[in-house]
């Protein structure tokens, strides 16, 4: 199965759809609820991610017997420093989204956290790709 | 813990009650929406300080079906209206999240998350 979404700009407001979505359909699948969840936090992050410093883009799902692929793609600024993004705590974010609850330095260790598989293609100034893999199988955890 | 009992140990508002009176195992307090994605435990009440539709949003991919706004906080319509189709409680306590917190922690609801 194949799903597509855009995801809008800059407007936290109603940020969250496109995950909201790809929940229930995974949840209408009968897909083991423990990976419905590191789906869907997982791409809830990067989605947030694409609306806060990507200025918005476009959200990717192959859904197949052995897992749930998702890419989230923005044509924001990129990431200058990949190791240094990935470190709890550290975050670019304005005060604007701080107020909002998110801007923790929290978005890309939670990823990595919940994806069996997080790749990142990023490059300044042309955007940012996230892949993130959910194995249907995955041994218990 | 019942919800309901949250709710009467909080003096709090029901605003919606998610259509079941569901168990909680544990507590999670923040207004920081990714720290709250990084708490990993089933049957969670949220306790935040934060308005925002994104509050429900992290509670929906999180699969917490109840949520507390501290500090006498009560979200808008549209927040609600998000968490009535999401099927998650949602109420209001005058109390500040630390003393909200330790009354909760004190009538019992101890478990914590793990990370």
């Amino acid at each position: 199965m194949y799903l597509h979404y855009d995801i809008p700009s800059y407007d936290l407001t109603y940020a969250g759809e496109a995950s909201s979505n790809v929940k229930k359909i995974l949840v209408q699948l009968g897909i083991d609820p423990r990976c419905v969840k590191k789906a869907a936090i997982s791409m809830y992050e990067a989605e947030l991610n694409a609306v806060i410093h990507g200025g918005g883009g476009t959200a990717d799902i192959v859904i197949d017997r052995e897992k749930i692929k998702i890419d989230i793609s923005d044509s924001g600024p990129g990431i200058a420093d990949l190791d240094l993004a990935m470190q709890e705590g550290y975050s670019t974010a304005s005060d604007e989204i701080r107020e909002m609850g998110f801007g923790a330095g929290m978005g890309l260790p939670n990823m990595k956290r919940y994806a069996d598989i997080l790749e990142i293609d990023t490059k300044p100034g042309e955007g940012t790709k996230v892949t993130i893999t959910v194995m249907l199988n995955a041994p218990r955890t | 813990m019942k919800l309901s009992k949250v709710a009467e140990i909080l003096g709090a508002e029901i605003l919606y009650d998610g259509g079941e009176d569901i168990e909680i195992e544990s507590a999670c307090g923040s207004d920081l929406m990714s720290d709250v994605m990084a708490f990993v435990k089933e049957n969670v009440l949220l306790l935040t300080g934060l308005v925002s539709p994104q509050v429900i949003r992290t509670a929906e991919m999180m699969d917490i079906r109840a949520v507390v706004f501290v500090r006498g906080k009560v979200p808008a319509q549209n927040i609600l209206e998000l968490a009535r189709e999401k099927g998650i409680a949602v109420m209001s306590t005058n109390y500040p999240m630390f003393i909200a917190c330790g009354k909760l922690y004190s009538e019992g609801l101890t478990g914590k998350g793990v990370r």
